[in-house]
């Protein structure tokens, strides 16, 4: 377990480093911020002065050694417009979007799920067909379509939710969050639905999938010929074996809501990462590009490593440490 | 004195989308306390089918079309789930063919044997565990307080179908199905497991169903055999009777088919042909087209004739005197 986590930790340096690199030139290849930043009345002098002030006049592999030793100290450089540190930016920014996200997957499990099995237990019954024809439009309706849907529903036409912002939000450890209060859960039930939409589909299908491939085994059977009652087959025989693609494609899944809340973020205005990155990408800031996709890269890395230590409490034949 | 099991006019259909199969078709038979019932037949011919009619686990689109499984005289037939389930694995058990699959991979032992007790008797998880492992025990795992802590995977075949066993006797049942317990196990283990498992029914008095295709199986075990044939019996009688003096030419070709019994350099005697699609069933005997006897009487219904009593055969042509 040890020498798996070590080994873990080590291919991840790996892969962080080769992000480093791959987003820096990236950065450098989609435009000069020197253009958009810099009013076209500023003379020249002035001109090279800023030029130099952001580092700007050296080449990029001095460039690139400044920023990786940067970053090595936390220092991912300084927003050119916000004139901050961006990991302060982004660090500032993320609870909202962590909140959104986390609840986007909570809810896509507590609607996928039991859907899914109802799905797997009844598949010619009438609701089980709706349920799965429903999915087929999760999937495949456009996320921002359905937001302004959404919005038109029930902020417009029926004036239930608020369609914009945060609302009010309560502040715990320094961090303030919507979902503490009534206000901001009442501010968060659609952007979260809209950006859940897809993972419940997702989730149902798979546990549908997962009930109707674990029913016909022999030891379904067996459980059910030791006379176990019908809701103790279900929820701890069957759920337990359907819970590792579903736990898998959930950790992958709160990674990807994470990065590309963008869309739903956007539409709600929902003052998150997502919206920061659109906007600085419009700006061409290029600090915070940086650091906001290697923070994405730590993520994914994390909650891979998660899933991978889930596994072993869910599926007893998975061992974590690799054969020597 | 009612027979533990009695089964009347059996027939177990399923209502597929190419037609309807007539998995069990008319059988009979009955085991009494203590007696062990062999129920012969190839793959196919409906006697696992005839198992979990009786145990009551046939899915759709499979379901009883008629006949009466008297259990002491109950009709299990007409027993409602809720009965029927207090009944499962308490009064009557099953062991199933092939034990890798027969135990759920993500619980543990103490796991799926502590919920078998629990489902009938209201005790504590201590004690239930206590009973757990003095079964373990009793059908030869050593250490079973440790192996009640591991997985079915860090068990062997042979070790998975004797924790099965022993699940199947925790209550004592007073009808033991097994359906071909010992095919997929090497033949040593084979043997310890038929050994163990009848010197327990004789112990206890448990009703022996011994569902297999394996003659040589049999003849050391059962005290009555019925042999099965395209969802029918189509012959029964004492295990003495149909071996040595096998009436009918299905079973006269099975017994010759046994390599044991034929000469060293001899070719193997074998039945011609396949078993027919129990989806289009010749009218008349569905034997008649791979036997050497057959004549156009065939086509119509054997009838049962007894050449001895106790011992019936459904033919036109009943063999006399022993195989070749």
């Amino acid at each position: 377990m040890f020498t798996w986590l070590l080994r873990r930790l080590f291919q991840a340096c790996f892969v962080v480093l080769a992000m480093t690199i791959i987003v820096f030139i990236g950065v450098h290849v989609i435009g000069n911020p020197v253009d958009i930043l810099i009013s076209p009345e500023a003379d020249q002098a002035e001109r090279a002065k800023i030029i130099a002030e952001m580092g700007l006049d050296r080449p990029l592999w001095q460039q690139y050694a400044y920023f990786l030793g940067g970053a090595l100290h936390g220092d991912l450089g300084r927003s050119f417009v916000f004139n901050e540190p961006a990991l302060k930016l982004i660090g500032g920014r993320m609870p909202a979007t962590l909140e959104l996200a986390v609840t986007a997957v909570l809810m896509s499990m507590c609607f996928g799920i039991p859907l899914g099995l109802y799905a797997g237990l009844k598949p010619n019954g009438i609701l089980g067909r709706v349920i799965m024809s429903g999915s087929i439009l999760g999937f495949s309706l456009p996320s921002f379509w359905v937001g302004l849907m959404l919005i038109m529903t029930f902020a417009v036409q029926l004036g239930w939710l608020p369609s914009t912002g945060r609302g009010e939000t309560a502040e715990i450890l320094g961090v303030r969050w919507s979902f503490l209060t009534w206000d901001g859960l009442r501010h968060m039930a659609m952007p979260a639905l809209n950006l859940s939409l897809y993972n419940i589909s997702l989730v149902l299908r798979l546990t549908r999938a997962g009930v109707r491939e674990t029913l016909p085994m022999d030891y379904i059977k067996f459980a059910r010929a030791k006379g176990l009652s019908p809701a103790r087959v279900i929820f701890v025989h069957v759920l337990k074996n359907i819970m590792i693609p579903v736990v898998t494609v959930l950790g992958l899944e709160l990674g990807t809501t994470i990065a590309f809340a963008v869309v739903t973020e956007s539409v709600f205005a929902w003052p998150g990462m997502g919206k920061l990155i659109i906007d600085s990408i419009n700006v061409l800031d290029r600090p915070v590009i940086v650091a906001y996709l290697m923070m994405i890269v730590l993520i994914f890395i994390t909650i891979n490593l998660v899933v991978d230590i889930l596994y072993t409490v869910l599926d007893p034949r998975v061992r974590l440490e690799t054969k020597a | 004195m009612t027979a533990t099991l009695e089964v009347r006019n059996l027939r177990t259909h399923f209502f597929t989308r190419a037609g309807v199969v007539k998995a069990v078709d008319d059988v009979s038979f009955s085991v009494e306390r203590g007696q062990v019932l062999g129920l012969v037949g190839e793959s196919g011919s409906g006697k696992s089918v005839t198992g979990f009619s009786i145990i009551g686990l046939i899915d759709p689109p499979g379901r009883l079309a008629g006949g009466s499984i008297l259990y002491q005289g109950r009709d299990l037939a007409k027993l409602d789930e809720r009965d029927m389930r207090h009944l499962r694995g308490n009064r009557i058990a099953m062991i199933f063919q092939d034990p890798m699959m027969t135990l759920n991979p993500v619980l543990r032992i103490d796991t799926q044997m502590i919920e078998a007790v629990q489902a009938h008797i209201k005790t504590s998880k201590a004690e239930a565990r206590t009973r757990a492992r003095d079964a373990l025990g009793m059908v030869g795992i050593p250490s079973p307080e440790e192996r009640l802590n591991s997985y079915p995977h860090q068990f062997s075949g042979g070790m998975r179908q004797r924790v099965a066993i022993a699940i199947a006797l925790l209550h004592n049942p007073d009808l033991l199905i097994a359906d071909e317990p010992t095919t997929a196990l090497d033949v040593t283990i084979q043997a310890q497991i038929l050994a163990e498992v009848q010197k327990l029914a004789t112990d206890h008095g448990t009703a022996l169903l011994w569902i297999t295709h394996d003659l040589s199986v049999i003849a050391g075990l059962a005290d009555r055999i019925a042999v099965m044939y395209a969802g029918r019996v189509v012959e029964t009688g004492e295990a003495a009777d149909v071996l040595d003096r096998p009436a009918h030419p299905y079973t006269h070709g099975l017994i010759g088919s046994v390599p044991s019994r034929n000469k060293r350099g001899d070719r193997l005697a074998q039945i011609p042909g396949m078993t027919p699609s129990l989806l289009s069933l010749p009218a008349g005997c569905a034997f008649r087209g791979r036997c050497a006897h057959a004549s156009t009487a065939c086509e119509q219904e054997p009838p049962v004739a007894e050449p001895t009593a106790g011992h019936a055969v459904r033919c036109f042509h009943p063999i006399q005197g022993a195989p070749a």
